[in-house]
């Protein structure tokens, strides 16, 4: 896969289709692969990398790489095209000048995952038959594949690309929701008593060190001015510091993404202190569902966002208060 | 530092009595940056008005707060005063301390310290108000009926008389309306045509008048002063310009067997056709469901006859827009659908007829030349009962709840009409109440009673059955000699209630006016403002605000006629300058803002901009036009950056309101 990448790369970068790509470089480790962009076919074959840990969601960096001079080469996983597709509706990427490229998506592998299995210095990962096998400084060790696979792929929402101009490997499906159970989790958590849910999130929340990875890694938050970085709003980046501000940090910015998360999962994937985020995102698409009918968030470009439309068959805002009624 | 002066009226006893106003003055004079604080018997009276500029003057005051009424009784009342002092009149707040407050309340402690916080809410507010400059924006000198019944009628006519064009746009295919189908009018029994069809000739006449017969409005765009209309011209297969009204055609059309709904669908017309002898304009139109060449294709008589080649099979829906200053509503009623009612046979026995369907049966130009004769048999009816209130004045689903108002009137007409015409007809009206307010109503009440002998009984028809002889059996309760009766009964005329034309609802939403439960237009106000509806620039004529008779729907039109006269009278008019702006640093250019924006106010550009990196960037940008917006505030809590704001509503205002409340 990696190889048919750097080819179309090089060959997309020589007949001048683009003059740059997006994709992934190693950092420090072989599990930490981090978004990068290159110029030049030399630049590529030295760093280009996309293996089993490129998780990455590229989308959001193409919001100021589309407006550079130029067309950028940008490889999508099918996850990545709905984040993409959002951002063309919001006039946020120019889509003119991005050529997009699908790539099959994971599962992808979560590092912490193998780590806390008390793997370390891990060199290369294979799957064999269901069995991943990890060569490591320290010898060669094994696992069961599907305990390493990243939390966001166990529930894959698609396996289609919902926008590109051209495709590497095989076109997928759409998951239904029953299929890839990612509403269970929420379902959980709506059957909660109001208390046992308050300390549910409590628990959660208060390991939140405002590290702003989440909101810097979600495709769905870039606004040219975060309300938390705008010293008018009376709420500008800070420590939390008491619950009431840690709660309200992660509930105002799911209230902010409502009806535009597409549920790519980059906000837990890049949490360091493995927050649950996206069950708050699930949860308003949940109901986003219920209230207005199955809407997705980046399936195409043209429909109007639930929560931005009034139709005449609109859900009486009443429902909120009957639903909230334990 | 800010100079707040605080204000709190008594409103005679309408606040005084369950707000301690003395102890809200006292509490708002601790307040940051207040420097006066008073109460007063009337703040809106001159001299309490005197009050607040003396004030201003001597304290040299950079916000007023008054607590008193709604802003929408008296905001513009002191606004005004605090401008005449030479302040900013934006920089003037209300706190709604009486129908949010004293008349909501009993208890007077807890009212005062309601009254307290809605005070210091109010001051809160005033502390981040910006003085405003209200823009002006140009009218375009013409304006739109919607309607072409005797409201919109006698509406345009005035409207036209004043030197102002006019445009009347009517759905059917001539204007007239119901007065155009009713056959006599009470209280003077004149004839309903003769009176009627001079106003449509004239209106037609008139050159200032343009009649657009036969199409509908679909779309509505802008504001008071410059609202664009969309009007769909429905095909009527006839070119209007060419056809000379002769009749030729439906004389020779071979499809005779249309239900004619002029006449309530009492006889039949032809598939082509013109609706009644004296339609305005008089031009034939095609009916595409009953017309043998539009429906198989074999046919054509109509155009073969037509000696100005006015017949064009082909014609489509055209659209066309028009600027309009003004907009008068005047979509009229119509009977309710008795389906429900079987109860009555309406369904059952041709007989039992509406009170509509009994006006064509009387009049000359109906089904049977103005003889009363029953539908079923065509013979004489001999006993007639009127039933009151069919409808009306019903607390079930099936009715309304409302009284319609025309029914004990026009039926008194009916009966005194029968008994006058044929001597030998027995006329019962069974009644909840007769309603006769109105000059010279109870008069013609009392001449039916007392002068042509028609039997008011007091109380509800229960039950209509027909009769295998032809014979109607009417079961009905005498409430004042408290006994059952059966009446055998040749017909029976049901005065069902009316309601609102059902084109009214989808109309009202293009034109983001209100309406009540019934589906009746509301008017800004129900005793200052009956003709004006809530939204600047759209006037009520007729029955579209309320059930009314000839008379008063006349007089309403010519009211409606005036307050849009006196917009367009004005070359510009003063906006609002409460609207919104986007702060372009913030902007993300996501259109969120456009898609909810009801009024098209929002436009975006691409604009270069420096970057913190010392970079410069091309980003898109929303800007928002100021005459075009009228400060609804949606596109405030659509934007999801925050960059939108509202003048005089900003949301830093609001949030500190919050904070004064939640303190």
């Amino acid at each position: 896969m990696q190889e048919a990448m750097i080819n179309k790369a090089k060959q997309l970068l020589a007949d001048g289709t683009v003059n740059r790509v997006m994709g992934w470089k190693r950092g420090e480790f072989v599990y930490d692969i981090t978004p990068a962009v290159f110029e030049t076919a030399e630049e590529i074959d030295a760093d280009f990398v996309c293996d089993d840990f490129t998780a990455a969601n590229v989308s959001k960096y193409l919001v100021k790489e589309s407006r550079k001079e130029g067309k950028i080469l940008a490889f999508l996983k099918p996850c990545d095209t709905y984040s993409f597709n959002q951002l063309v509706k919001e006039h946020r990427i120019v889509r003119e000048n991005v050529y997009v490229v699908g790539i099959p998506g994971g599962p992808k592998l979560d590092a912490e995952k193998i780590k806390a299995k008390g793997i370390t210095g891990i060199l290369c990962v294979k799957n064999e038959n269901g069995t991943l096998k990890i060569d490591t400084l320290y010898g060669e060790e094994t696992m069961p594949y599907y305990e390493a696979i990243l939390g966001k792929c166990e529930t894959c929402k698609s396996r289609k690309h919902v926008v590109y101009d051209e495709l590497i490997g095989e076109e997928g499906e759409v998951i239904t929701a029953e299929d890839s159970g990612r509403f269970d989790m929420v379902e959980k958590l709506e059957n909660m008593t109001a208390q046992e849910r308050y300390d549910f999130w409590r628990e959660q929340l208060s390991k939140c060190i405002r590290c702003n990875a989440c909101r810097n890694v979600c495709p769905a938050c870039t606004c040219e001015n975060c309300v938390f970085d705008n010293p008018a709003s009376g709420i500008s980046n800070k420590a939390a510091a008491d619950s009431f501000e840690e709660n309200m940090f992660h509930i105002i910015r799911a209230f902010h993404v409502a009806g535009r998360c597409t549920d790519c999962g980059e906000c837990s994937r890049v949490c360091p202190q493995n927050i649950p985020l996206h069950l708050l995102n699930r949860k308003f698409i949940k109901d986003i569902n219920a209230f207005y009918g199955e809407y997705q968030a980046g399936e195409d470009t043209t429909s109007r966002a639930p929560l931005n439309n009034y139709d005449k068959d609109d859900c009486e805002p009443s429902i909120v208060h009957e639903r909230g009624v334990e | 530092m800010q100079r707040i002066g605080v204000f709190v009226c008594h409103c005679g006893t309408n606040i005084a009595a369950t707000v301690d106003v003395k102890a809200v003055a006292e509490a708002l004079g601790h307040e940051p940056g207040v420097v006066i604080s008073r109460e007063y018997q009337y703040m809106c009276s001159e001299s309490g008005q005197n009050l607040v500029k003396d004030a201003i003057r001597e304290h040299n005051l950079t916000g007023v707060v008054i607590c008193s009424c709604s802003p929408r009784m008296h905001e513009n009342t002191f606004r005004k005063a605090a401008a005449a002092a030479g302040l900013n009149p934006y920089l003037v707040e209300i706190a709604n301390i009486r129908e949010q407050c004293s008349w909501i309340h009993k208890d007077i402690a807890s009212a005062t310290e309601k009254a307290v916080i809605l005070g210091k809410a109010a001051v809160a507010k005033v502390h981040l108000n910006a003085p405003l400059i209200a823009g002006e924006s140009p009218v375009v000198k013409r304006a739109l009926v919607i309607g072409g019944g005797i409201a919109g009628i006698q509406t345009a006519l005035d409207i036209a008389e004043a030197g102002f064009d006019v445009d009347i746009v009517e759905k059917q295919p001539t204007i007239g309306g119901k007065m155009a189908q009713i056959d006599k009018t009470f209280p003077t029994l004149d004839c309903a045509a003769c009176i009627l069809t001079p106003k449509m000739v004239e209106a037609s006449q008139n050159e200032k008048i343009h009649i657009y017969s036969f199409s509908e409005v679909t779309d509505v765009k802008g504001f008071v002063g410059n609202f664009t209309v969309t009007i769909k011209r429905k095909a009527r297969y006839v070119d209007e310009t060419k056809c000379t009204g002769c009749g030729l055609c439906t004389e020779k059309c071979p499809m005779k067997k249309v239900p004619n709904e002029f006449n309530m669908g009492l006889d039949n017309r032809t598939a082509i056709y013109i609706p009644f002898a004296q339609a305005v304009p008089k031009v034939a139109t095609i009916d595409p469901n009953y017309c043998m060449m539009m429906k198989t294709g074999k046919c054509g008589v109509c155009s073969k006859v037509c000696s100005v080649g006015a017949i064009d099979y082909k014609q489509e829906d055209k659209f066309i827009e028009e600027k309009y200053g003004a907009i008068v509503v005047a979509t009229g009623f119509n009977p309710i659908n008795l389906d429900k009612y079987d109860e009555f046979a309406y369904n059952q026995c041709a007989d039992v007829v509406t009170s509509l369907e009994l006006e064509r049966l009387m009049n000359a130009a109906g089904p049977n030349g103005g003889t009363l004769l029953r539908p079923s048999d065509k013979t004489h009816p001999h006993t007639i009962v009127f039933v009151q209130c069919v409808g009306s004045r019903c607390d079930d689903e099936k009715g309304k709840p409302y009284c319609s108002k025309i029914c004990c009137m026009y039926t008194a007409k009916h009966a005194m009409l029968i008994r006058e015409k044929y001597p030998d007809t027995e006329v019962y009206v069974f009644y909840i109440d007769v309603r006769t307010p109105g000059k010279n109503f109870d008069e013609f009440y009392r001449r039916a009673v007392e002068q042509y002998n028609v039997h008011y009984i007091k109380g509800m028809v229960g039950k209509v059955t027909p009769k295998s002889d032809g014979k109607i059996d009417v079961q009905a309760s005498d409430l004042i000699a408290n006994e059952q009766l059966h009446i055998n009964a040749d017909m029976v005329v049901l005065a069902a209630a009316i309601e609102p034309d059902k084109t009214a609802r989808p109309l009202a939403t293009m034109l983001t006016t209100q309406m009540d439960t019934n589906d009746f237009f509301t008017e800004a106000h129900p005793k200052l403002r009956p003709v004006e509806s809530a939204t600047a620039g759209i006037f009520l004529s007729g029955a579209c605000q309320g059930p009314k008779d000839i008379p008063e729907t006349v007089a309403q039109g010519s009211a409606a006629a005036a307050k849009a006269i006196g917009l367009l009278c004005k070359n510009s008019i003063t906006c609002n300058p409460c609207v919104a702006h986007s702060n372009e640093l913030m902007c993300n250019g996501c259109s969120a803002c456009e898609k909810v924006c009801p009024y098209g106010a929002i436009t975006y550009q691409d604009k270069e901009f420096r970057m913190p990196d010392r970079t410069t960037a091309i980003r898109r940008v929303a800007s928002v036009n100021p005459a075009v917006c009228q400060g609804c505030g949606a596109c405030t809590v659509a934007c999801p950056s925050g960059a939108m704001d509202l003048n005089g509503f900003s949301n830093s205002q609001i949030m500190a309101e919050v904070d004064a409340i939640c303190k």
